[in-house]
């Protein structure tokens, strides 16, 4: 979870000019497409990944998670009541990137009036709206991911909705 | 629904694929871009060696990464008839913008006409003329035809007033010194036409006057003085909306203090700490909520006045850094004008001008007034006369650059206002020094070369009204849309839809009739008050809709154009794709009517008016550059020169060529000396424009009988790009209507939730818009988004001006009420305040 104190530290490297680099150190562990000669499919094919349960969230807290890969950071965010895009028993849950489509600082989540903030360039997102840019520099809205509950309370991501930063294709 | 493009991958830009120098076309910072374009069978890929950067694709690529690009920065367009990919991205190398993309100008190539991907196809293809009740398409050469010869039926050598022409004087977007230079010739040189305006005003007048006629251009500085200085005097503007880049890259770095060690090396010898900032704005823009950001509130005063009331501000620093001695004696008495008064205040001066001393009788203004005036304390302007003036710490003077923009040139009293920010500059040595400037921001960029407009005369014609008047009788439009831009727009729009509406119906009485009868029939319509309407544009405008011929234009990219930023910085945009149909640039437009008019007029035997209109044999817009530009501007820039300048252009004037390089000049006036107002002593003059209420007739009543301020201005995402972006499904999904920004509490008054319709109403019109509560709004005071297709904002601007003829947009008022709630169309809107927050 992104706690206050980093925040603070975002906010400081960023409004302050600090050096920028890649989010997420991790091995990647992808489960893409096999590798086997086959023709291409139009589209990119999303990995099924669990992220978390629904007995995992607590409204309005923020819960860090990586989707597609362990290299795009995202979150998943209980909200209350039902809003678009929203999975699970109230129509609530939903997971967005936290890489700012614009020039790719992390967002952070401010539960107080629950935006999704760019410390980069005073970007925010909606998460309320479908991560719709309530004001900011990035020319498309957050990426929202494609989520399924199963009946464990299971959260599955299965897609994207918007390219990601810092890739060409959503699975790489 | 959010609007969600659904791409999950793009095409890679392969290693060879042709590379393009593109400076944003949309505003005035005129960031630098590359367009990219490939075969449309070719794509690059993942490998080092496969792509346009050199990197491995397969990895998920950092912050600020040169190798990537959003799907907003693609698209499939045609070039030399072929289709081709086109990727068009921020250049990290240009000093202006560092690889940073705006809202709209990373929208550039989205934003392409594109057959393939079926973007912008509102643009025009082919000239149109009124025939059967609709617009036909047709030939240039009949098109031309037909509006030569109308024309030429008004118009004589020598008398050419009944001939009306709006034109845009800019550049960027379809302007250029290519473009200005055609249409300016066509109407300046051949013709002496005086009954014309600029596309975002009703007449042909300078927007800042007074810095003239004291001898100061309005572009004065560089970007970088923003990273030099220790204060920024903010006046009327909102530069994360709308100089974005500006914003972020210039002003950012010199408030955060990321740029101490570059003040101390280029001015060494004197204290240096991160600029403190003051914005004089009468709301709470998301500019001073950044600005608390990165500087912390300690070091932003938000000056938020009464609306109109910068000129007792002005005053009231001006006498109070006076008072203190805090001024530049030395430059005042090296490079101002010392004996009185210069020039006496007349019909073409509103105030008179002249010296230091001279002005600081004429506008003394004590704290107290001032406050009791502006509705901020005494404290807070005390203060910010000593963050612009007092001399820092070890007795150096205090370095402070002075941006304005439209808060007071289309506020009260624009020629006192400007001249007394400018005084404010002059009396602190603030004008040529590094960390200095009095300047406009802009809105476009500039690219203005025209022959001498002074027939014009001065004041000069209030064209809009001339028009209400029942004037004029034939109308050249050159990419003007009065109907969403313009003053008293309620009142315009029925005159003018009237009178066109009459030459419809006389051209649609004689369908089938011949070319010659078919002239007949209009010039017989204009005779009984109607007016032959010609649009030359790149889409169907909303005045569009009342033309008898449409003339489609290219825009940037489609064409070579060349046009300079705020800086002064000049580069050349290369064209990098075709433009649609048989669209074409407008001078090559201008040269096409100009020829059509030396024909008709030869045919008719006015042998020797038609001479007049020779000297447009051009095959390119480079040739009317060469003849424009080149020609007037010692004969310096060439497009090959200004092509391996790249980028970061060159900052006019242009004053040699060394070493395979343009030589430009980084400030104006470092010299000292000053003649913009072509005094030959080339002294700076002094404004001596004391406060006087709110100067525009009507002003004052519509204060007292309305009440909600409604106060006017662009967004972020709204701006110069609009034109196109009434077509843009990411941008019409934020705001499908015009936003009011109103306080909760007047909501409640009013009965509103957010996203209910309201109507706008006064004395003048009335007009439509969406609620959008703010907290931070002032109770009565209202923001209405400007320039809306779908609400026009001039509907309830009155037809007051100041004595030049500037509109007064800011100072308007009028009562609200609800008319729908909120409808399907804004459901999915996010309502959340704009300002950033970290929580
Ligand atoms: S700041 Fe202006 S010039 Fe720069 S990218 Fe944005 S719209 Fe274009
Ligand atoms: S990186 Fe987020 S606003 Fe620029």
């Amino acid at each position: 979870m992104r706690c206050r104190k980093m925040a603070e530290i975002g906010r400081r490297q960023f409004l302050r000019g600090g050096a920028l680099a890649t989010a997420g150190a991790a091995a990647v562990a992808v489960s893409g497409p096999e590798a086997r000669a086959a023709v291409a499919p139009a589209r990119v094919a999303y990995p099924a990944n669990r992220l978390a349960n629904i007995a995992d969230l607590t409204v309005n807290e923020p819960l860090d998670v990586a989707y597609p890969d362990d290299d795009a950071p995202g979150v998943l965010l209980k909200l209350g009541h039902p809003v678009e895009g929203g999975v699970g028993p109230e129509g609530d849950v939903v997971g967005f990137s936290t890489i700012c489509p614009h020039k790719g600082y992390p967002l952070f989540y401010n539960a107080e009036d629950r935006t999704l903030n760019c410390p980069g360039h005073f970007s925010r997102f909606d998460p309320e709206a479908g991560g719709q840019q309530v004001w900011g520099q990035a020319t498309q809205n957050l990426p929202q991911y494609v989520l399924r509950v199963d009946d464990d309370g299971e959260i599955h991501a299965e897609g994207v909705d918007e390219l990601l930063y810092g890739r060409l294709s959503n699975v790489l | 629904m959010a609007y969600k493009r659904q791409i999950d991958r793009l095409p890679i830009i392969p290693a060879d694929a042709k590379k393009h120098n593109v400076t944003c076309h949309y505003c005035i910072v005129g960031c630098g871009y590359h367009a990219y374009t490939w075969p449309i069978n070719k794509q690059g890929g993942t490998a080092p060696e496969e792509n346009a950067f050199g990197v491995d694709l397969s990895e998920q690529q950092g912050a600020e990464t040169e190798a990537w690009y959003a799907p907003s920065m693609y698209s499939i367009v045609k070039q030399d008839g072929k289709d081709v990919h086109l990727v068009i991205k921020p250049d990290q190398g240009c000093s202006v913008n560092s690889g940073l993309g705006s809202i709209r100008g990373a929208r550039m190539a989205e934003n392409r006409r594109s057959d393939v991907l079926g973007t912008q196809q509102q643009r025009l293809t082919e000239p149109m003329v009124w025939r059967y009740g609709t617009w036909q398409p047709t030939s240039w050469e009949d098109a031309l035809d037909l509006v030569a010869r109308v024309t030429a039926r008004v118009i004589d050598d020598g008398d050419e007033d009944d001939l009306y022409v709006s034109m845009f004087d800019h550049g960027g977007s379809a302007g250029g010194y290519e473009n200005t230079w055609g249409t300016g010739k066509l109407y300046f040189d051949s013709m002496k036409v005086k009954n014309c305006r600029i596309h975002n005003r009703p007449a042909y007048n300078s927007e800042v006057h007074s810095t003239r006629d004291m001898g100061i251009g309005e572009l004065n500085y560089c970007y970088e003085d923003y990273q030099l200085t220790d204060t920024i005097f903010m006046v009327g503007a909102n530069s994360l909306e709308t100089q974005t880049n500006l914003f972020l890259n210039h002003m950012v770095p010199g408030v955060r203090g990321d740029t101490l060690a570059k003040k101390e090396a280029e001015l060494p010898g004197e204290l240096h700490a991160p600029a403190r900032v003051v914005v004089v704005d009468p709301r709470r823009t998301v500019t001073v909520n950044a600005f608390e950001e990165v500087a912390g509130k300690e070091n932003v005063l938000h000056l938020a006045i009464n609306s109109g009331t910068d000129l007792a501000l002005f005053n009231a620093l001006f006498t109070h850094i006076a008072d203190q001695g805090w001024v530049d004696a030395e430059f005042i008495a090296a490079s101002t004008f010392q004996d009185g008064v210069a020039q006496p205040q007349d019909e073409q001066h509103p105030a008179a001008l002249g010296s230091f001393e001279a002005a600081r009788a004429a506008c003394r203004m004590s704290l107290a007034d001032a406050a009791a005036i502006c509705g901020v304390s005494e404290a807070d302007i005390a203060k910010a006369a000593e963050w612009i003036a007092m001399p820092k710490e070890g007795g150096a003077r205090r370095r402070c650059v002075f941006p304005y923009e439209k808060g007071i040139i289309w506020g009260n009293d624009n020629y006192r206002t400007i001249g007394a920010l400018v005084n404010l500059g002059l009396a602190t040595g603030n004008i040529g020094r590094p960390g200095g400037g009095v300047v406009r921001l802009g809105g476009h960029q500039e690219g203005y070369m025209r022959p001498s407009d002074a027939h014009v005369g001065r004041p000069a014609p209030y064209l809009d009204r001339l028009i209400i008047g029942g004037g004029g009788k034939v109308h050249h439009i050159w990419a003007n849309d009065h109907y969403k831009t313009t003053l008293n727009a309620s009142e315009f729009k029925r005159v003018y839809n009237r009178r066109t509406n009459m030459v419809k119906e006389a051209m649609d009485a004689r369908a089938g009739a011949t070319r010659e009868e078919l002239v007949d029939a209009i010039v017989a319509a204009i005779e009984a008050g109607g007016l032959f309407s010609v649009n030359v544009d790149i889409v169907h405008t909303q005045i569009g809709q009342q033309a008898h011929v449409i003339l489609p234009a290219v825009e940037s990219g489609e064409m070579n154009l060349t046009s300079m930023n705020g800086e002064r910085r000049m580069r050349l945009v290369e064209k990098y794709m075709d433009g649609p149909g048989s669209a074409k640039p407008d001078c090559l437009i201008a040269a096409g009517l100009a020829q059509a008019l030396e024909r008709v007029l030869r045919e008719e035997g006015r042998d020797a008016y038609a001479d007049r209109f020779k000297g447009y044999d051009w095959a390119s817009e480079e040739d009317a550059f060469m003849d424009g530009y080149h020609a007037n501007t010692g004969q310096i820039v060439t497009y090959d020169r200004l092509r391996a300048m790249g980028n970061n252009g060159v900052q006019e004037p242009v004053i040699g060529y060394e070493d395979g390089k343009l030589i430009g000049v980084k400030r104006l006036y470092a010299d000292g000396k000053f003649d913009r107002h072509g005094r030959e002593d080339k002294k700076a003059l002094f404004c001596c424009g004391a406060w006087r209420g709110l100067q525009a007739p009507g002003k004052a009543a519509q204060k007292a009988g309305f009440r909600f301020l409604v106060n006017n201005g662009r967004s972020n995402i709204n701006w110069q790009n609009w034109f196109l972006d009434k077509d843009n499904d990411f941008v019409a999904d934020r705001y499908p209507y015009p936003f009011l920004e109103i306080h909760p509490d007047d909501m409640a008054d009013l009965g509103l939730a957010a996203g209910d319709l309201v109507e706008v109403y006064n004395d003048v019109g009335a007009t439509q818009a969406m609620a959008y509560p703010v907290e931070t709004a002032r109770r009565g005071e209202t923001f209405m988004l400007f320039g809306a297709p779908s609400g026009t904002q001039g509907n309830v601007i009155n037809a007051g001006t100041n004595e030049l003829i500037l509109p007064n947009y800011k100072q308007t008022w009028a009562d609200i009420r609800k008319i729908s709630d909120a409808p399907a169309t804004v459901k999915h809107l996010s309502f959340k305040s704009k300002e950033y927050r970290m929580g």
